[in-house]
């Protein structure tokens, strides 16, 4: 039977949760890296026992962690356990922490700078990784979201990473700015038809894409309409919270806006809105289930300046439809009182049949749905503030 | 011999128990610490000071025979009493609550 691993990051660590396929009775392991932010951690489509794990600190920066199997041990990838601390010309190895924006004439120019929050233009400065995400063909090639805004990828397993400077330099950085949350690549998603094709998105700049694999970028924005930059139709500014795809149709993109669930079907070339009658289209996540690339889940929460579900009830909607038609699910979830917010990366859904369906909030609270969302159980209530949650299955 | 005293998490990162004690070649500076404190854990590269730049991490702070070298200079020698180690370099980060 097959076995199923959730990957939880929290504000004070990271969490694995597992159970058999029947997705009924969980185990709990953790805290790994107890008491640093694990913004993101994701394992490897090839090799589910490669994980990878974005390990921050206010005080002491970014670490980039990797397991080799499936989390029972980790290691920083420029330093794998039992190996040498130096280079053979006796250099540290800490090169799996180094994130240096790409100034190199050859590639990494023209150099910007983006716009501040008050309108002026701000040099670049590297905070964390916000999103890591395994290519789909190779376990040592990963890449990396991180604040200030911009994409990595490594080809070593995370020893080392380079940025795809044509995404932050190809033309519309300077009017990128961020938001109250910083300016961070939280989401990318890669064509599983065309590995080249990726789709990124960024708060508070909008979504791009490329087909060349990273080296040219351009902006898919046309269709979104946000009230609170200067230009509501604007290029560039909007704050898209979260896009997603159905890996059989990967032309087919759904989006949660700041305002505004949105689809597109043609590679984001245009966007329509598909907010339909949900009783709030702010939000964050926006998943697809894995067998029924029109059946989408959002989690409404009441604004953008009240982040907890709409009358204190944890509903997550269900589209059967490609959007506009929702309907509340709430079987199990708590329906009074409950004041909890569902981040970008913190919902997510598994290949078995039936879909599960996953996420954690601000509260603590990890839950599942064996059944698509339409019962759900808590499989933990009490962890730290969930920042992410990955499923892996495992045969 | 120079000692070192590190906050939790970093020595938790590096597997340290207690205080670190390195050979530091004179003179005995902070940079000249660090670099041998990176060179011993280099699992600990980047989270005291920017791998680019060498700048201090904003909120940590250096205090040494209780002097703030925070602001001092990367060359600037510290005390004798930490070049002999009869005191430690402390490395402290910023006191937050949550």
């Amino acid at each position: 039977m097959s076995k199923v691993r959730v990957l939880v990051g929290t504000r004070k660590g990271a969490f694995l949760l597992t159970s058999d396929g029947q997705r009924q009775k969980w185990s709990v392991e953790g805290p790994h890296f107890a008491g640093w932010e694990i913004y993101h951690l994701k394992g490897s489509p090839v090799d589910p026992q490669r994980l990878y794990a974005s390990q921050s600190s206010s005080w002491f920066g970014q670490i980039i962690q990797r397991s080799d199997d499936g989390g029972k041990t980790w290691f920083q990838p420029g330093t794998p356990a039992g190996e040498p601390m130096t280079t053979p010309e006796g250099f540290p190895k800490g090169e799996s922490n180094k994130f240096v924006y790409d100034t190199s004439p050859e590639t990494g120019k023209p150099l910007t700078t983006h716009q501040w929050y008050d309108g002026t233009q701000h040099p670049w400065e590297f905070k964390r990784v916000w999103h890591l995400e395994p290519s789909l063909a190779d376990p040592d090639t990963v890449y990396a979201g991180v604040e200030d805004a911009a994409l990595f990828r490594s080809t070593d397993g995370g020893k080392s990473w380079h940025e795809l400077a044509g995404m932050r330099g190809h033309g519309t950085g300077p009017q990128w700015a961020p938001g109250a949350g910083g300016m961070g690549l939280h989401t990318i998603l890669i064509d599983p038809k065309n590995p080249k094709r990726l789709f990124i998105a960024i708060s508070s700049a909008g979504t791009f894409r490329t087909e060349d694999g990273g080296q040219t970028w351009q902006p898919i924005n046309r269709g979104l309409r946000s009230q609170y930059i200067p230009d509501p139709d604007a290029e560039v500014g909007h704050c898209v919270h979260r896009i997603a795809l159905h890996g059989s149709r990967p032309d087919v993109l759904f989006m949660q806006k700041h305002w505004d669930v949105m689809r597109s079907d043609d590679g984001g070339n245009s966007w329509c809105e598909v907010s339909g009658d949900l009783p709030s289209d702010f939000g964050f996540p926006i998943e697809v289930h894995a067998h029924e690339p029109e059946t989408v889940y959002v989690v409404p929460i009441t604004s953008d300046s009240l982040h907890y579900p709409p009358e204190g009830k944890l509903r997550v909607y269900r589209s059967r439809t490609g959007g506009n038609d929702w309907e509340p699910l709430m079987n199990g979830l708590p329906q009074e009182n409950c004041y909890v917010n569902v981040l970008r990366d913190a919902t997510c859904v598994d290949s078995l049949d039936p879909c599960g369906v996953y996420f954690g909030t601000t509260g603590g609270q990890v839950y599942v749905s064996a059944d698509g969302g339409d019962h759900w159980n808590a499989i933990v209530r009490d962890l730290p503030a969930v920042v992410s949650v990955e499923v892996q299955v495992i045969d | 011999m120079v000692r070192i005293i590190l906050p939790y998490h970093l020595k938790m990162l590096a597997k340290i128990i207690g205080e670190v004690e390195l050979d530091v070649a004179a003179p005995v500076t902070l940079r000249a610490v660090l670099d041998a404190l990176e060179s011993h854990y280099p699992m600990l590269c980047g989270t005291i000071r920017d791998q680019t730049t060498g700048v201090r991490r904003p909120m940590l702070r250096f205090f040494a025979c209780e002097q703030d070298f925070s602001n001092e200079p990367p060359n600037a020698q510290l005390p004798a009493e930490i070049a002999a180690g009869t005191e430690p370099l402390l490395i402290v980060g910023a006191i937050a609550g949550g």
